[in-house]
């Protein structure tokens, strides 16, 4: 990175900490942070839309439609965390494949499970195996943030579900009342009104969902706790310029620290954007706003 | 091979009696019951020692975050802070590095860093400072009256947190702790996919679930297995507290008790 980091064995105190955390594989390290900022900022609103279908879904007048929306919710809600992210990873890829397989490939005779494997023609790999290394990690990524949404869609939609129950029915009469149909006052009256109720719970859910980023580590994705355990780990004299001990405990306090850090401004950020929705509600809040005025 | 022969040779696989070597091949559905079934020792083991560890140092950290004075306030708001505001996934790694590095300078330390000791000391950790939370959002909920009755009582001091606060303060809190204890049972699977090793593979329910996905490429049979053992030991949890919370509530009008609802929580 610098010119004076060509000799990193002459160098001692900050100007080799300087030349040592600027490495190209310190620069994967930091790059990853920005990875799990972006699959966060695709996994919250694909999570809140999938939340949004599941409870529009579960407040819907069709029947068959409705008792989907309440499985969803129910199924995804009472079976324990990192079960689901293990299971589902693999179960879409197998299914994705599944699918491939019987579109493709038609004249295919052997049966897809043998004992232990799970063969489908080449046609259906997904991606296909002469792909580039790209195309894997992409398809990895994107399998992990649909689990993701997948398994906070159903949390979400519980939220939603709710904060639609907890808009007073007057504001809905009110809006009937000038004759809306019944989309219409979704749209303008609900969808509008529901937030100050489900923001409490939204942004719990997106404190857990930050929490919940390490275990894309599980799911095969390089990420920080990736990048912290392969910088942090003994090196050798042999193979890199910059040997040291065993430095994964400051690694994964630094991590400790980015984490707290990220939810303590959350934290301050949601408490800002709850106080801009309270105003002029008729809640507690709203009245407590009102008279402080 | 017979399928009570199977459960003889791996029920306590995990604690490391028994066949030495784990299944290569030709896995059955009784092989896979048994060793996950013998995993969920360690999920047992580890829930309710830090639960029962976790409840007390709770109820200190409560009264010192709920303390007037700064000295005792502050270090339980950190402790909060730091162990409810950063994944548990991360609190794992770390403190298993922290441990050996620890064990390296001071050898009495060194049982630290196996999973039985290091990783029951995070849990524990942990769900003190998230029972902590809930311990001092119900005591801040006392109904004024209560603690005025108490000192129209002449009570003070200890008799008056021993017979009047302490117990206000579960009864308030218990519907939300009894998720908390769910979600600890749950957050124990994380302990063998973290930095603590599972010394001559006796691991936890998780670790011989992911062990069969992993060797027959089929997660259709393993973690079904896995979540029905998670759902029979949620439900033997719910009971226990719901009786708990009975005993607690006994005194009360019927229409007035707290239900326990169970409010699912994914990741910590």
């Amino acid at each position: 990175m610098f010119a004076y980091c060509t000799d990193p064995a002459s160098l001692d105190g900050l100007a080799w900490l300087s030349c040592y955390l600027t490495t190209g594989k310190h620069m994967n390290f930091y790059w990853s942070f920005g990875t799990v900022l972006l699959l966060l900022a695709i996994t919250a609103p694909t999570a809140l839309l999938f939340g949004y279908a599941g409870a529009s879904a579960a407040r819907s007048t069709l029947a068959p439609l409705r008792w989907f929306g309440q499985i969803y919710m129910a199924i995804v809600r009472s079976v324990p965390d990192i079960v689901f992210f293990l299971f589902f990873v693999i179960a879409l890829d197998q299914g994705i494949e599944y699918l491939r397989h019987v579109t493709l490939c038609p004249d295919w005779d052997q049966p897809v499970r043998q004992g232990n494997d799970f063969v489908v023609c080449t046609a259906a790999k997904m991606p296909l195996g002469n792909a580039p290394q790209w195309m894997h990690e992409i398809y990895g990524a994107g399998l992990a943030v649909l689990t993701f949404a997948l398994v906070f869609g159903a949390f979400a939609a519980n939220v939603l579900f709710g904060a639609m129950r907890a808009v007073p029915r007057a504001q809905l009469e009110t809006a009937e009342a000038y004759g809306m149909t019944r989309r219409q006052v979704t749209r303008r009256v609900l969808v509008p009104q529901m937030w100050v109720y489900a923001l409490p719970g939204l942004s719990n859910l997106w404190m857990v969902l930050i929490k919940a980023t390490p275990l894309l580590f599980l799911l095969g994705v390089e990420d920080i706790v990736y990048w912290a355990r392969e910088l942090g780990g003994t090196k050798s004299p042999r193979f890199t310029d910059y040997p040291h001990g065993d430095w994964r405990v400051y690694y994964f306090g630094f991590l400790l620290l980015f984490y707290l850090a990220f939810t303590k401004v959350s934290e301050v950020v949601l408490s800002r954007l709850m106080a801009r929705l309270t105003l002029g509600q008729a809640t507690a809040g709203g009245e407590a706003q009102r008279k402080a005025a | 091979m017979s399928c009570a022969q199977t459960i003889a040779d791996y029920a306590f696989r995990s604690l490391g009696y028994g066949e030495r070597l784990l299944p290569r091949s030709d896995f059955t559905l009784c092989q896979q019951f048994t060793l996950i079934g013998s995993g969920m020792i360690w999920n047992v083991y580890f829930g309710v020692l830090a639960l029962l560890a976790g409840f007390a140092l709770a109820t200190v950290l409560a009264l010192g975050k709920a303390s007037t004075r700064a000295v005792l306030r502050k270090p339980a708001e950190w402790f909060v802070f730091v162990f409810r505001g950063s994944p548990l996934f991360i609190q794992f790694f770390f403190a298993y590095f922290l441990f050996q590095s620890l064990a390296s300078g001071y050898p009495v330390l060194s049982g630290l860093t196996s999973a039985w000791a290091g990783a029951l000391v995070v849990l524990f950790f942990n769900t003190s400072a998230y029972s902590a939370e809930i311990f001092y959002g119900a005591l801040q909920s006392i109904p004024k009256g209560d603690t005025e009755a108490a000192d129209a009582y002449g009570l003070s001091g200890w008799s008056r947190f021993r017979r009047v606060i302490w117990p206000t303060m579960l009864r308030l809190a218990w519907p939300a702790y009894t998720n908390e204890a769910i979600f600890l049972f749950h957050a124990t699977t994380l302990v063998f996919v973290s930095g603590f090793p599972a010394i001559q593979q006796r691991g936890d329910a998780l670790y011989y679930a992911s062990y069969f996905a992993d060797k027959t490429f089929n997660p259709f049979v393993p973690y079904p297995i896995l979540a029905g053992y998670f759902i029979v030991l949620t439900l033997i949890v719910i009971t226990l507290f719901n009786a708990i919370n009975r005993r607690l509530n006994r005194h009360l009008p019927s229409d007035a008790r707290r239900r326990v609802k169970y409010r699912p929580q994914l990741v910590r």
